[in-house]
């Protein structure tokens, strides 16, 4: 079929969102930290926000490369 | 439940027809004042009308307006003025050509009312795992989240008919994920959406005899962008916008800074003789959706509009399979 590959781009992308999430639900949000005191909640939510961030990161990275896997050959075209 | 369907019948009705009228009042006062532009992917010289999105704002505007009446709410009010704003964004773009910074930043000042009026939920609900709680990231988040929508529709409306299409489809699969997730109030607040995108379909599918414009696209970019935030559906708006993200996506990893469309150079498509569209060998050029897409080959505009249809179909309908997935916990 003409375009598949961008069908299978978009279904790679929502696959790579849901994995995001469960990513960010059962590993980073439990993640506590103790010995800083007053200080642990924010040390903790910037911590958080920071891997966030990273994942962000690593996700545009992972789909720049799928995107140049799937279309090399027809962007050389 | 009955009265609230005959609600949604009503307000449906009355964007859909508003919009169905006004536009082609509009189209003859915009090329009485010639405000046309050309056509670039029709063989003769073409001039349409631009903008639509006053007619468009008037069908939102009257239709909500109609159900703050009838159901009021804050987050109907928040509605409305986060999508005037984004509008007047678009409608100072259309008249006079904005850098490119300023269009995201006047964005996310329209994003503001949100966070005033507080319709929000401060926590982010992912498919399958349960939500994260984060109060403060989450306000950033909507200042984020409404120049994003509002840009990648307007970065999609590069053909006749596919901004409006693109809108319809994804419109009507948000308000199903909604009626899915059990928040029936936003699901009435969103069908106004996808009923003024399908009446604009009528006038600007191939050949288009009108054009949305900034302030068009931004509408319903930003509506869009509201009606995931205050509906708690940001993850499945996400997806049923995948298709124009991915053409942003595609655009900014190629240029690498945010830039206008108006100011790139090199063309990512170029004509055949026969005035099909084809990819540009031009390794200069961006690569975006549609360059992708003919990189198949030469097709027409309408051919090549129905493939990013296509797509949007598919992606609205990943989008459904979330909001089930919502219902879900591992």
């Amino acid at each position: 079929m003409k375009g598949t590959s961008i069908f299978i781009y978009v279904f790679v992308m929502w696959i790579l969102i849901i994995a995001g999430g469960g990513l960010l639900v059962s590993l980073i949000a439990p993640i506590s930290i103790d010995g800083f005191g007053s200080m642990n909640q924010v040390i903790i939510s910037i911590l958080k926000a920071v891997i966030a961030i990273l994942l962000v990161v690593v996700w545009i990275f992972v789909m720049s490369k799928i995107k140049n896997w799937i279309f090399q050959k027809h962007i050389s075209n | 439940m009955l009265e609230k369907t005959i609600i949604g019948l009503m307000i449906s009705a009355i964007a859909f027809f508003t919009v169905y009228s006004l536009t082609p009042i509009l189209i003859k006062v915009l090329t009485k004042r010639n405000m046309v532009v050309k056509d670039y992917n029709k063989k003769t010289d073409t001039m349409v009308p631009r903008p639509g999105g006053p007619s468009i704002l008037a069908g939102i505007l009257v239709s909500e307006f109609v159900l703050y009446a009838l159901l009021p709410s804050t987050e109907i009010l928040a509605l409305i003025i986060t999508t005037t704003l984004a509008f007047l964004v678009g409608l100072a773009d259309d008249r006079k050509v904005l850098g490119g910074w300023f269009k995201p930043l006047a964005l996310a000042a329209s994003a503001i009312p949100i966070i005033l009026l507080g319709v929000y939920v401060p926590h982010l609900e992912f498919p399958l795992f349960g939500q994260v709680k984060i109060p403060e990231l989450y306000l950033a988040l909507i200042i984020f989240i409404i120049p994003i929508t509002g840009n990648t529709i307007n970065s999609i409306d590069v053909l006749n008919g596919v901004a409006s299409g693109f809108m319809t489809i994804a419109s009507f699969a948000l308000t199903i994920c909604l009626l899915i997730v059990h928040n029936y109030d936003i699901a009435l607040a969103s069908l106004p959406l996808g009923c003024v995108s399908l009446a604009f379909y009528k006038y600007h599918k191939v050949p288009s005899r009108i054009f949305p414009g900034d302030s068009g696209a931004l509408t319903l970019g930003s509506m869009y962008g509201t009606l995931a935030i205050i509906g708690h559906v940001e993850i499945v708006a996400a997806v049923a916008l995948l298709p124009a993200v991915i053409n942003s996506f595609l655009f900014l990893s190629s240029v690498k800074r945010v830039i206008e469309h108006r100011q790139i150079k090199a063309k990512p498509v170029v004509h055949t003789e026969d005035f099909r569209l084809m990819a540009t060998n031009d390794k200069l050029a961006p690569v975006t959706l549609v360059r992708l897409i003919l990189s198949n080959g030469p097709m027409t505009e309408k051919e090549v509009g129905f493939v990013i249809l296509r797509l949007t179909i598919f992606s609205a309908a990943l989008a459904i399979i979330t909001a089930f997935l919502m219902e879900i916990r591992v």
